[in-house]
């Protein structure tokens, strides 16, 4: 299915640069019309997926994450968040909640808000050469009355 | 500065403002925890008015800090949680330790 728009960024696995790829994706998927609700579960989801890169993937060491985000006909919203660190060794146990290998200051719950935010989540690692994280979400269409009030 | 404390009676009371992500969690957990070494609080209380957007990293803090002040018998309060973050708060469980 050809995408309606599409973007690609790439930046620094830097804790600063969660904010930025939030505020990015957020400004992306603006057209669509979410509600604030819809708005905040993307930005969280992305948030964890981001936060996972910078602290699993690269361990807070040097590299690039890159950001696709893709917006499809009816309002199908596809994000994928890539690192080339160190990978996932076993995918399902990551993905339970409360487990965490850095311990301490980490919830353990990066997976489980984004299965519970967003309609799809997929995670695809190979170790030793990166994690792939794809979520996806529906926007759903709503009576475009409001943008009267908007202007 | 996306935190501010202030001691009285027992009590540190940590404002909290912005988004708590892993970036801006970091200095309010260094922020805090010095606050706790140095005043000893029976009460720490965490208040998200001022929060705009929090994911799970919100929640690492909050556990973080839930067994610092456990370690010396204090408690932690949530105070004035904004509807926006009761949905991570309820899929972490944390009100189960924490009101």
């Amino acid at each position: 299915m050809e995408a309606v728009n599409e973007m690609t960024l790439t930046f620094a696995s830097k804790s600063m640069n969660e904010n930025f790829a939030r505020a990015a994706v957020s400004a992306f998927v603006l057209p669509l019309d979410p509600t604030i609700t819809e708005l905040a579960d993307i930005k969280t989801a992305v948030s964890e997926a981001v936060t996972n890169a910078i602290v699993h993937g690269y361990e807070y060491g040097e590299g690039q994450i890159t950001l696709n985000a893709k917006i499809l006909p009816g309002g199908r919203v596809i994000i994928k968040v890539r690192d080339k660190g160190r990978g996932i060794e076993n995918i399902k146990q990551a993905m339970e909640p409360l487990f965490s290998t850095v311990g301490g200051e980490r919830a353990g719950l990066g997976f489980a808000v984004m299965q519970s935010f967003m309609d799809s989540l997929k995670v695809t690692s190979k170790p030793g050469s990166g994690t792939t994280v794809t979520l996806e979400k529906y926007i759903i269409r709503r009576n475009r009355a409001v943008n009267d009030e908007r202007g | 500065m996306n935190v501010k404390t202030v001691f009285d009676s027992g009590e540190l009371t940590a404002l909290l403002s912005g988004d708590i992500d892993h970036h801006a969690a970091r200095e309010m957990r260094l922020v805090i925890d010095g606050d706790i070494e140095r005043f000893h609080p029976g009460v720490l209380s965490l208040d998200f008015r001022r929060v705009r957007f929090m994911d799970s990293s919100g929640i690492g803090l909050i556990m973080g800090r839930y067994r610092l002040m456990k370690l010396t018998g204090g408690a932690v309060k949530l105070e004035n949680v904004p509807p926006a973050l009761e949905r991570i708060i309820a899929l972490s469980g944390v009100r189960t330790l924490i009101d």
